[in-house]
């Protein structure tokens, strides 16, 4: 009972002297955890041979079926994110942390069982379904705390804990090989073991951010705080939750998200046997391996960099860059590839890459402009299923092109050339969508305030 | 940045805090790093 009320949103009240600097590494013990579903592929290759050891063996998994481990989870991140949005609004960023943690873990655990007694289903329900939940819960948790506590800087602070997704995997790519290593016999192969630790790792990592987060208190402001200039762009009044999707605002941010996450995770997948493609014989294989490992960097450091310059030029004219300036460089890579230009490329890409993590981290103090703080977490939620949907277009898109350019003769180094003006035209249309965004109109706000979040009845007044 | 003065603890908490978070991090970032340099050889 102790226990459950010491998650309850009233007890992590901040008292005096609190510092709201706090607050970003509890959301980075979170986020850097749950990222770790970006390096999953390690485990790829170990487990399509946990019975031949060596080699595959008839009975091993195959890479097909391991796939759907995290396609499963990419489903249930935006499913969960969505449904649970206003639940975890409501019960506070504590609850919702340490419910991602236990979640997260008991994944894992539940996989490594799975692993053990070689049965697909149980990873499948394990990481897939409960690892895809906490992924989903997980990743709105502090998003709606973050902006109360730093509303001169709502875009950085977001940002900082979205870029700890992105950075998820460089901490857990590293340490998945090292732990397999440690845990791998002549005769066993460490899966099972390497699960079992990260579960029990990210559980206490994320303890610690639950632990230490705290909500700020009724009309807390920070020292020296000067609410922004009359604009219609932001927002004084909240919306309600499903209010909110009601509003045309919502779909176009949706679809503007949705087409900026398109273009770059087709791309995102895709980027080393298109780099060696479109240069044969001057883009290796290792090479190519560094190149991921680039943009996986510029990825992480492109959500705190663009959150953070959203904060000075608007969320809206920051996603007017995202679309002229992805435009411009998706237009650019073919003349890139037509005249051999590996630098050109290169540097299109990092740019590209570094505004599709900004599409990600920018989007939520976007729907704090449009929306209000109150319900920002849930709504959040509700838009993440842009990300599900980006998940299908853009790997389809790359790849069926791709195969259709090929078997209609045109030569390997050419065959990226219609995806990148596709790719192009998706980011125009995404232009379109973002121009359209106007003010919510005052009939969708909540009339009357109410401490008592999860009336709506009642905050309707 | 709190508007109550802060408590004299917190500095310690908040070092503890961030190298918690930033020392993983950081090593995964300079193990990627290195990883990338491979572009340039």
């Amino acid at each position: 009972m102790s226990l459950l009320s010491f998650l309850d949103r009233e007890r992590t009240v901040a008292g005096p002297g609190f510092s709201r600097w706090m607050v970003p590494p509890a959301a980075l013990c979170v986020h850097l955890c749950i990222g770790q579903a970006y390096a999953l592929s390690v485990f790829n290759l170990p487990m399509t041979k946990l019975i031949g050891i060596s080699q595959s063996a008839p009975d091993d998994w195959k890479l097909t079926d391991l796939g759907w481990i995290f396609s499963l989870a990419m489903l249930f991140l935006g499913g969960s994110a969505a449904v649970f949005g206003r639940w975890v609004e409501e019960g506070g960023p504590r609850r919702a942390m340490f419910t991602a943690g236990c979640l997260w873990a008991g994944g894992f655990l539940l996989s490594a069982f799975g692993v053990s007694i070689h049965n697909l289903w149980l990873i499948y329900l394990g990481y897939g379904v409960i690892g895809g939940c906490a992924l989903g819960i997980g990743y709105i948790s502090p998003v709606s705390t973050l902006i109360k506590w730093f509303p001169d800087r709502p875009g950085m602070a977001t940002g900082m804990a979205i870029m700890g997704f992105g950075g998820g995997a460089f901490i857990a790519s590293p340490l998945s090989v090292w732990l397999m290593g440690k845990f791998t016999t002549a005769t066993h192969i460490g899966v099972m073991e390497t699960f079992i630790v990260m579960g029990l790792i990210y559980f206490c990592f994320m303890m610690v951010g639950a632990a230490i987060v705290r909500v700020p208190a009724p009309g807390w402001k920070p020292e020296g705080f000067v609410a922004p200039k009359e604009n219609k762009l932001i927002s004084k009044n909240d919306v309600y939750v499903y209010d909110a999707v009601k509003t045309p605002q919502f779909w176009l941010i949706w679809w503007v998200l949705c087409l900026n996450v398109t273009a770059g995770i087709g791309v995102l997948g895709q980027a080393s046997a298109m780099s060696q493609e479109m240069f044969p014989g001057k883009i290796t294989p290792i090479a190519a391996a560094g190149f991921v490992g680039l943009m996986s960097l510029f990825n992480m450091g492109g959500r705190f960099f663009w959150a953070s310059t959203s904060d000075y030029i608007g969320r809206k004219n920051t996603y007017f860059v995202f679309m002229v300036l992805g435009f411009v460089l998706y237009c650019t890579v073919p003349f890139a590839g037509a005249t051999s230009n590996v630098v050109l490329f290169v540097c299109c890409f990092l740019i590209i890459i570094s505004m599709y993590g900004g599409g990600f981290s920018t989007v939520p103090a976007y729907l704090k402009d449009m929306f209000g703080v109150r319900y920002v977490g849930a709504i959040h939620g509700l838009l993440l299923t842009a990300w599900s949907a980006a998940g299908i277009f853009g790997p389809v898109i790359v790849n069926y092109l791709r195969e259709y350019n090929i078997t209609h003769g045109v030569p390997k180094a050419q065959a990226y050339n219609n995806t990148m003006y596709i790719m192009a035209g998706l980011l125009v249309i995404g232009f379109i969508c973002n121009f359209l965004v106007r003010a919510v109109n005052e009939r969708y706000h909540m009339k009357a305030d109410n401490d008592t979040l999860g009336s709506p009845a009642a905050a309707r007044g | 940045m709190a508007t109550q003065a802060q408590d004299p603890s917190m500095t310690t908490k908040l070092v503890l805090a961030w190298l918690f978070v930033g020392i993983p991090l950081l090593a995964g970032v300079i193990q990627t790093l290195i990883n990338a340099m491979k572009l340039f050889q």
